[in-house]
């Protein structure tokens, strides 16, 4: 895992030094991590990076996983979805099982600690035991809570109302709560596989193993095959430009396999994609970090047409890649692109075809979305400013109810 | 070069947590009745800390309402109106907050002037909790200064020179000030105020002080 000082080049040496600066004012406390899977999944890839940054600004942090058997997850499965706005049937026994098993692991955990930070539903209801300690408690939720199901979202309330803060992602996920709900985006890690710089020849072995065509500029999409990304829509604008443009478009996502819906829609992709030999569909198993890397690199102009968005960190990483993205303007997108100043945000087919045009046409004006996307991502959306962010949030803790905080 | 002073400029710098107040609004009206009742604290995030996330930027967007205005609500007429509106130039955000008001208000005046962005498109109104933190650079002279001016971060540079005008002495920034009253550097401070925030990045101000302190350094060598 990277040490801190790996980033000093990338992030700049003046976000070392105030993350050092904060550290000194929480020297000697203490911070639990708390959520529901060691590896896997986004939440688990965050804390595998954060906790040792942080235990090595000498913040003492560590991290707990709760146990839970199959029921347990497939009924906080079925609470996932009903707070992404499905229609769930829950049933009385299924918040029993949520309850039970959370109590078993309250009876089996230390909640020891100044901080304890609690992310995602899975795990939100051990805040029943706050009562019985003198500690702080934040409830980090890293999920799209836009338009929550009321039976799941009702039944989490009070046990959220418990906490000191609450952090979300994007400022659309915000609820109406008596508690100071705190805005940190996630982030992404300029070291790591998917964000680390690759050499041209790197890149060319790359594309080459992909059987991905480098003759013509590459118009990408890289987003899993699902209804929400609009891959569909991305066909229909590249063929309105089409006859306007020598470009490709390559569509790359996760592989399908396990999501019925997933691979209805691949198939529908590539029925699609049929009607131009230029139109290019890759289906890649999810741990092709490097391969998207290069794809990103490898490309002229990034698209992330999504019509409903968690936050769409794809964004961050094209723009960290110095690339041009025409963008839709949902979830957490709008804070990555600033519209014609780090990237373009568009609402429709019409919008993604006139910018492709215009932005391949004008090279000087992607160059220069590009160049901006990238230091608007060094500035707001790498791991060093995330890191900053659960700081301030820490230091908050201790201040409650101050808009202005003066450390000594 | 130069004498030492009675009072050391101390760097400090400034961190923002952003706090989402649940308050949002779908069209002009609604906006700028949020607008009348907010705390200053959201004054504060969507205009100077706007400012200071999006200042690495080339052009820069002015401030949060202008953008909302101009890209969601896609009233061009407005959104020229409040991207005029030098955010920086003002000693209290309250003064700022009336500027727009007026703004608003006369916009709504004229009939064609209502619409609504589209579900998601809302301004969203947050506040900022902000932090001044103290770092280790201190200088005791001009030339102690630009040492440290070449350290600091871009943060720091933004509490000194912009929002430094928010608290009392009121409309002047900090460097200005202690070249003044502490070095009796009247020229250099005048330039350091002239400076325009909306033509530089932080980081170019950064270098754009600095040589104006080496043109002062070259003048008294030669002088």
């Amino acid at each position: 895992m990277p040490r801190l000082e790996e980033y000093r080049e990338i992030a700049g040496p003046s976000i070392l030094e105030e993350l050092h600066l904060l550290a000194r004012h929480l020297k000697g406390k203490s911070i639990l991590q708390i959520n529901s899977t060691a590896i896997g999944g986004g939440v688990a890839e965050i804390l595998n990076r954060m906790v040792p940054l942080l235990n090595e600004l000498e913040i003492d942090t560590r991290w707990e996983v709760i146990k839970g058997g199959e029921s347990f997850y497939a009924v906080t499965k079925k609470f996932h979805n009903a707070l992404h706005g499905d229609s769930q049937t829950i049933r009385p026994e299924d918040y029993q099982v949520y309850e039970d098993t959370l109590d078993q692991n309250l009876s089996q955990m230390s909640l020891e600690a100044d901080v304890v930070f609690i992310h995602d539903p899975q795990p939100a209801a051990l805040v029943k035991k706050r009562k019985t300690l003198k500690n702080r408690w934040i409830w980090r939720c890293h999920i799209d809570l836009s338009e929550p199901a009321p039976p799941v979202w009702d039944f989490l309330r009070p046990y959220i109302e418990q906490y000191d803060s609450c952090v979300f992602s994007a400022p659309s996920f915000a609820q109406s709560l008596p508690i100071p709900q705190i805005l940190i985006p996630p982030s992404i890690d300029p070291l790591s596989d998917k964000n680390r710089e690759l050499s041209p020849e790197e890149i060319r072995a790359i594309l080459e193993r992909l059987h991905i065509p480098t003759d013509k500029p590459l118009i990408t999409q890289v987003s899993r095959f699902d209804r929400l990304k609009d891959p569909l829509g991305v066909i229909e604008a590249f063929l309105q430009v089409k006859p306007y443009l020598e470009a490709r478009l390559l569509l790359a996502g996760g592989s399908a396999n396990d999501d019925p819906e997933g691979a209805q829609v691949l198939k529908e992709v590539r029925e699609k994609a049929e009607q131009d030999p230029d139109i290019l569909v890759l289906s890649l198993p999810p741990t092709s970090h490097l391969e998207i890397n290069a794809i990103q690199r490898a490309s002229a102009l990034i698209l992330q047409k999504s019509i409903r968005e968690g936050f769409g960190l794809t964004v961050s990483e094209a723009l960290w890649k110095e690339k041009p993205v025409i963008a839709g303007a949902v979830g957490g997108i709008p804070l990555q692109i600033v519209h014609q100043h780090s990237g373009i945000l568009v609402h429709s087919v019409e919008g993604a075809a006139y910018w492709m045009k215009k932005l391949l046409h004008e090279p000087q004006l992607a160059k220069k979305l590009g160049e901006n996307g990238k230091e608007h991502v060094r500035q707001n959306f790498l791991l060093t400013r995330h890191l900053r962010d659960y700081l301030l949030l820490f230091l908050s803790l201790e201040h409650a109810g101050s808009d202005m905080i003066h450390l000594q | 070069m130069t004498p030492e002073v009675k009072e050391p400029f101390h760097f400090f710098t400034r961190q923002c947590l952003t706090v989402m107040t649940g308050v949002k609004a779908k069209d002009l009206k609604e906006f700028l009745e949020c607008l009348k009742k907010v705390p200053e604290s959201v004054l504060y995030q969507h205009t100077h800390r706007f400012l200071w996330e999006h200042q690495h930027l080339v052009p820069e967007p002015p401030n949060d309402f202008a953008y909302w205005v101009t890209h969601m609500l896609q009233d061009e007429k407005l959104g020229e109106r409040l991207r005029a509106i030098d955010t920086v130039r003002f000693s209290s955000l309250n003064d700022l907050r009336q500027t727009i008001v007026e703004a608003i208000e006369n916009h709504l005046k004229k009939p064609n002037n209502h619409r609504q962005v589209p579900e998601g498109k809302e301004f969203y109104f947050m506040r900022s909790i902000r932090f001044s933190i103290p770092t280790p650079y201190q200088a005791g002279n001009l030339v102690e200064f630009a040492d440290c001016l070449r350290k600091v971060s871009t943060s720091s540079l933004y509490l000194h020179i912009f929002e430094a005008k928010l608290r009392p002495p009121l409309g002047i920034n900090d460097f200005s000030y202690w070249f003044e009253n502490n070095l009796g550097e009247k020229d250099l401070a005048k330039k350091v105020a002239n400076l325009d925030p909306y033509l530089h990045t932080l980081e170019t101000l950064r270098e754009k002080i600095l040589s104006l302190i080496e043109m002062r350094f070259k003048s008294l060598a030669a002088s």
